[in-house]
């Protein structure tokens, strides 16, 4: 299991590649990738800001709970902050195990509680000037089934 | 001695990201009772805690959570990662 909190841009590819040579035993990979929107062309970039320290540890803890609930092989989130650019990524979540089924369930479970209990915030800049991203009640909504 | 950090835009309507604050207050709330009495500031950034989260040395909690031998708290948004 890795975890990485960074400013600097990351290659997708070049991620996902890494993380199934690595594998042992898995049959399956699920990747996801968050992108920043460009909203049509009306946002410029987006600013995030995070919590040094709770961060990982937030993070961490989602992760062991992936690990406890299903048969996974390995994972990997890569979460940035800073300033990004429209279309860039943001993060990423990868998930391997030896079936399907436990892979992408991890996946959602990861990316549904990064959305809500990992401690970033984001900004975007647009056309109007800077706004912060509301929360979303889906979002907390969405904890519930698991 | 408590560290008191703030992000998001708690951390722009209060003007700093942390400080250290000298505080007996029992709990979070207490806190946040003795912040907004200061400055209309805190006022501004505290004035609906149903649009805010506390976390105590790193772990959300709650607003009635004692702070008894916590060293950090931190006030923010709901998050909104991924």
């Amino acid at each position: 299991m890795r975890l990485v909190v960074q400013a600097a841009p990351f290659d997708l590819g070049a991620e996902a590649n890494d993380f199934a040579a690595g594998l042992r035993g898995a049959g399956a990979v699920v990747t996801f990738t968050g992108l920043v929107r460009d909203n049509g062309g009306a946002l410029s970039a987006m600013e995030i800001e995070h919590y040094p320290g709770m961060t990982e540890r937030a993070i961490g803890k989602i992760m062991d709970q992936a690990r406890d609930r299903w048969a996974l092989t390995d994972a990997l989130v890569i979460h940035r902050f800073g300033r990004l650019l429209a279309r860039e990524p943001i993060m990423m979540v990868a998930t391997a195990a030896a079936h399907r089924a436990d892979a992408f369930a991890a996946a959602e479970f990861l990316m549904d509680y990064l959305k809500s209990r990992a401690p970033f915030w984001k900004k975007e800049i647009g056309a109007d000037g800077p706004s912060w991203v509301a929360a979303r009640d889906e979002d907390e909504e969405a904890l519930k089934r698991w | 001695m408590i560290d008191v950090l703030y992000f998001a835009w708690v951390r722009e309507r209060i003007g700093l990201p942390r400080e250290r604050i000298e505080t007996s207050a029992p709990t979070v709330r207490d806190l946040i009772a003795e912040l907004t009495a200061r400055e209309e500031r805190y006022e501004l950034a505290f004035a609906d805690l149903e649009s805010l989260r506390v976390a105590l040395d790193q772990e959300l909690s709650s607003f009635d959570a004692p702070l008894a031998g916590v060293r950090e708290v931190a006030f923010f948004p709901p998050m909104t990662g991924g």
